[in-house]
Formats: structure tokens, sequence, C-alpha cells
């Protein structure tokens, strides 16, 4: 416990490190991720964060030390290369997009790997640890990269707030926004110089492999939120700096847990979250839709088979047994039952010695029912001319969703009939 | 059947438009009058989108030029609007209708300025123009496609330019929806707007326009409506496919040949 409380009072300026860097470098990855998910260029985050590794390796060989701005230098060159590279063979040869991307990427990375394990065999002393830029190690960060990441995040915020409006226009139409005059290929320019950016601030803590998820987790799990761009952008920053905290914490409270992975697990724990739970789009909420309408389809249909029940012997209030209202081999009895009991609690029903009546509220409701079954009917044979032996099985659906305000109107259209398709009477309420 | 206009507000000039090697668009020329709703009308692969992305300066000519208001484009932006195929977008992009509109309003508010009250104000009063007011808050996706083409529109419409450029603004839409549009462009020319449309119904063509052009790869008519769009320029247009200019735009893709000497 003691633990946790050192932790969060970032005391410790190593933990002060840690948690800014982190909290940094994932929430300006975050905000730049949101705009290449919404251009549909998740791919190429990917790509940069791959290609930027020979670069370290490159820095290093160059500079014989692991100097942060080195680093961040050579990362910067071979990043933005991979991004030109890509757009030129896509320009110049049959190859299409993915498959430059996937080509880019592989080779870069591989140039890396054969780099670094040069390096490592090369004895020199000052190697050691450079394989964290692969997987990350938050708990190397110094008050000096913090200082860098700061800058860096600064930079990566005001150029994001000063071309949302321009970024968000040539996410949604380009050649409109080309047709407005502005200059779409320096955006293209500036917010891939920005994809860079943001990848080389997390290679430190988060390592190269990993950086991607970084950049789109935040923004595709924001995406299930909101459908305000503005909110997704700032939803996906708080998305990726939980998962920055949080990614310091466990490495904090167990030292040998790498943060870039778990800040990566913990992202992609709030995506899923969101996969399934986010209001309306969620699939949890939108199986509880489903669920419901299934609850009100069996309540209806109770109540109308009480009313065909009652219409056959003119006394619609007359109890029925439970087997009664169960229509042959339509629905089945638990569901039945079920929707019974809901609707004694509803007060529409009412209950006597194991049988069943309606109450003069579910008199009335059992009525609207099947007014809208029989109104509906008579509008496809009269409107959309289909036969009246046809229309039943679309009006069972449709007698369900009919709104008061949909209901006057078909009245109204159809000129207040009285009589259905099938010639029986349609029930005034 | 060319007919060109004396003081023309749009002036096409030799336009030859290729893609890769093969061209789309041969010598097309002529020239349209301020107030006017031009049609541009053709048949599948004519070429109509692409003339009017050359105009637009989305595609660059391979030769020729045009001229907006005896300028180039570049110089009369702000009074030129353009509304791509509703088709061109991706509808799910997390914005309101009324975000859409306000887009209207980024060529007069520049790169790096926000949109103001007053924008806000007359992007709501073209959400009503198009009869759209009550959707303004609504998510683009919950649109039909009636629904986009009028917001695509309003977002024009904001813009307020004196030239609209409209790709298929017919295409896939409601009845109710095209009689709406086609009031509000008549609306439009008589307050001096100058409309260019693609289309692709003759039925309605000769009632919609007062100006056509009638584009197969090349131009096959152009001028006023009863007398440019006849049933022998239609003949020309719709008629004989033009094989020979498609075999020869072959050719020259194959021979990887320029479309000029230079």
């Amino acid at each position: 416990m003691e633990g946790l409380f050192d932790f969060f009072t970032l005391s410790d300026p190593n933990v002060r490190y840690v948690v800014l860097g982190n909290v940094l470098l994932a929430s300006s990855a975050a905000m730049v991720g949101t705009f290449i998910l919404l251009q549909k260029k998740a791919l190429i985050g990917d790509a940069v964060s791959h290609a930027v590794l020979p670069g370290i390796c490159a820095a290093f060989l160059f500079s014989g030390s692991k100097n942060i701005g080195f680093m961040l230098a050579g990362a910067f060159i071979t990043g933005w290369l991979a991004l030109v590279l890509i757009d030129y063979i896509v320009a110049k040869s049959k190859i299409k997009k993915d498959a430059a991307i996937g080509l880019v990427l592989s080779v870069f990375f591989g140039t890396g790997m054969v780099m670094m394990t040069y390096i490592q065999q090369s004895g020199n002393a000052a190697q050691s640890g450079l394989d964290h830029f692969l997987f990350g190690k938050a708990a190397t960060l110094i008050g000096t990269d913090l200082v860098i990441f700061s800058v860096l995040s600064i930079v990566l915020l005001t150029a994001v707030g000063l071309f949302f409006k321009a970024f968000a226009l040539v996410a949604f139409d380009r050649p409109y926004a080309e047709a407005l005059g502005y200059p779409v290929r320096k955006l293209d320019l500036l917010l891939t110089s920005l994809t860079v950016l943001a990848v080389v601030t997390g290679i430190t803590a988060v390592g190269v492999v990993l950086m991607a998820a970084m950049l789109i987790t935040p923004a595709a799990a924001a995406r299930y939120w909101t459908d305000n761009i503005r909110r997704m952008v700032w939803l996906a920053v708080a998305f990726g700096a939980f998962a920055g905290l949080a990614g310091a914490y466990i490495s904090y409270a167990a030292p040998a847990m790498p943060t870039g992975p778990w800040m990566v697990v913990v992202s992609s724990a709030i995506a899923f979250l969101s996969f399934f739970f986010a209001p309306t789009k969620g699939i949890v909420p939108k199986m509880y839709t489903q669920y419901k309408n299934q609850r009100i389809i069996a309540e209806e249909n109770a109540l109308k088979r009480f009313y065909h029940l009652g219409e056959r012997n003119s006394h619609l209030l007359g109890l029925r047994a439970t087997n009664e209202l169960v229509v042959a081999g339509d629905v089945n009895a638990p569901a039945v039952s079920g929707a019974l009991q809901r609707l004694v609690a509803k007060k529409l029903v009412v209950t006597k010695g194991g049988r069943w009546g309606l109450t003069e509220d579910g008199k009335r409701k059992a009525a609207r029912v099947v007014r809208l079954h029989r109104l509906w009917e008579l509008y496809l044979t009269k409107y959309m001319h289909i036969a009246a032996d046809h229309v039943h099985d679309d009006a069972e659906t449709i007698e369900h969703i009919i709104t008061p305000e949909l209901e006057r109107e078909l009245e109204h259209q159809l000129g207040y009939p009285d009589k259905d398709p099938h010639n029986t009477q349609i029930p005034k309420i | 059947m060319i007919i060109h206009t004396q003081e023309p507000i749009l002036e096409v000039h030799d336009l030859t438009v290729t893609y890769g090697r093969k061209p789309v668009l041969w010598g097309v020329d002529f020239t349209l009058p301020a107030g006017c709703i031009a049609g541009i009308v053709g048949p599948n692969g004519a070429g109509k989108s692409t003339l009017l992305k050359t105009i637009m300066g989305l595609i660059p000519p391979s030769s020729g030029y045009v001229k907006l208001f005896d300028k180039p484009l570049d110089d009369v932006r702000s009074r030129v609007s353009y509304v791509p195929q509703r088709e061109s977008v991706d509808w799910d992009f997390p914005v309101s209708v009324l975000d859409v509109v306000l887009m209207g309003r980024y060529g007069k508010v520049g790169l790096l300025r926000n949109t103001g009250t007053n924008d806000r104000t007359i992007a709501s009063e073209c959400l009503d123009k198009v009869g759209m007011s009550a959707f303004a808050k609504r998510q683009i996706s919950q649109l039909s496609g009636g629904q986009q083409q009028r917001v695509f529109l309003a977002r024009a419409l904001a813009q307020e330019a004196d030239i609209y450029f409209m790709d298929e603004p017919f295409a896939g839409v409601d009845a109710a929806t095209e009689q709406a549009i086609i009031e509000l462009l008549r609306d439009m020319a008589s307050k001096g707007k100058t409309i260019v449309v693609v289309h692709h119904d003759l039925q309605s063509a000769r009632s919609y326009f007062d100006w056509i052009v009638l584009l197969n790869m090349h131009l096959v008519a152009a001028g006023p409506t009863d007398e440019a769009f006849t049933e022998e320029t239609v003949q020309q247009a719709y008629g004989g496919r033009l094989n020979l200019l498609s075999q020869v735009g072959d050719v020259m893709e194959k021979r990887a040949f320029p479309s000029r000497e230079r």
C-alpha cells in the first residue's frame, strides 16, 4: 500500500520521470493517432514505428553513445524515409499500398535488427540496453529525456490544435478540401511528420515494435463512445494517458515487467471494453436492445391472443388457461408464461385460479395491437399492391413498432377504415 | 454544334485529360454564360466527372486551360463552389450535419482560424434552405441518400460562391429531393448564380437545364438547350460508340505515347 502512495505522490524523482514521460508520450500518440485512424492510415503507423529501428542503430554507430537526442534524430530520419518510400513505390510501380507498406516495414525492421545484432557483438560497452528500444523500458527514463518529451508533446499538441479543422476536413472529404484551396499535400506531409514524431517520442518507453498500438488503439476505443470528432480526440488522449499511467505503475510495482507491453495491454483492454460495453455501439447494449424487443413482442403477442380468443365468443375479458394462450406452432410456452407474469406486474392481465384474463387497460392495449396489425395489412394491400394472403407476416412485425403519430397518419391515409383486407373488424379504441 | 458566349463566366479551352497515358477527354472547348443552369450530359464513361474535376483543379490537364471569371482558378477560389459525388466520402465519419455544412465556411475563414458565430448563422440558414434544419445536430451516418445530398448542397451554399459545380446531385435521391434541389437551383440562377451540373438522365435534362454540354470523350455539342440538345446531337453522343477514339487511346497507353508531342 505504501508503494501505491509513493507512486501517486510522485515523490521519487525516478517515478516522476517515468509517470510523466509515459503519460505525455501516450497522450500525444493517441491524439495524432485519431487523425491517422480517421484517414484510414492505421497501417502507416505500424510501418513508421518499425522503420525507426535502423535510425536508432545508425545514430548509435555514428555517435558511439546512447545519447537520446541523436537517437531521436536518427529515428526521425528513417521513419520519415520509410513513409516517403511507401508513397514513391505506390506512385511509380504497380505495387499497391498494402504491399508497399508490408515491404517497407519488413525491409527497414530487418535492416535494423541486423544492425542491432552487429552492435551487440561489437563488444562496445556502451551498447548494453540498446535492445530496450525494441520493447521499451520506462525505468531508463531520466530527467533530460523528460525535457525532450515535453517539448515534443507540446509541438504535437500545438500542431494538432492549429490544424485540427484542416486535418478533419482532409480526412472527411479530400477533394472538397482541395477544391477549397487547402494545401492538402502539405497537410499530408505535416501529419506524416507528426506521426513520426509521436512514434519517436514513444521509442524509449514503449519500444518500436509496439508503438503503433499506442497510436491506433486509444483512438479506435474512443470511436465507440462518441460521434463527435472533438470528443473523440479528448477521449483518445484520456485513454492513452490512462494506459501510460497504468503501464508505469505496473512496471513500478513489478520491476521485472516491461512498461511498453503493459501499456499496450491496458489500452487494448480499454478497446475491448469499449467494443463490448460502449453505450449503443457496443455489442452488449445492442444485445440488450434485442432482448428488450423480444420481451415486448412476446407481451404484445400474448395480449393479441387474448383479443383473438375474446373476439370468437364476444367476451374480451374472459379467463383463459395458459395452454389456450399458446398459438400452435408459433410461440413457445415458456415465453408465454414469462410474458403473462410481466403483464400481471404491469396490471394489464389478472390471474385467478391458474387462469388469466385481461384488465380494462389490458383490453385497450390488446385492441391497439390488433388494430395496428389490421391497419398495416390494409395499407399493404391498398398502397403496396400486395395480395391479402401475403400481408400477415409483415404486419406481425410492424404492429409492434408503429408509433401513435404513425398510427394517426396511417388511419388518415386509409380514410378511417372499419374492415381489414380479410373483412374482419378493425377495433376502435 | 458548339455555340460560344460573348462574355463567358467559364471558359474551357482545348482541354485534354489523360489517365496515365490514356486520353479520357479530347480537346474539349466550350464557354458558359453567367446565370445559367448548365447540364453536362453524356453516357457512362463519357468523362463528365473528369471534366468537372479538371475544372476544379483536382486533375491536372495534359493540355489546354480553364478560366473562371476570365482568371485562373487559384485567383477566384472563393467565388467557386464544388459538390463532389455523394459516394465519395465516408458517411460514418464522427461529425454532425451542421459540422459538415460549416466546412463550406472553411475556405472563407482560412487554414488556421476557426469558424465563428457568423459562420454558424450562415450554415444554419443554408440548412434551412435545403429543408434540413431539423437535422442540424444529427450524426451524418443517420441520413438517407437524399438527405446526404441536401447536406452537401447546403455546404456548397455556405460558401456563398458565384458559380457552383455539382457532380451528379440527382443520383440516387428520391423524387421529392430531386424536385427540391431543382427548385433551389432555379432560385439561385434567378439571383445571378451560375450552376453547372453533371447529369446522366436524358429525360429530365431538357426541362432542367437552359444550357447543355453534351459530352462523350470529346465535345459533341454545347449551347442553349434548344439549339444544342437535339435528336441529332444526342444520337451522336449516345449512338454509335466512339470505337476509333477509344482504340486510339488504347494504342497510346500501350505504346506509352504522350498525348502531345512535347
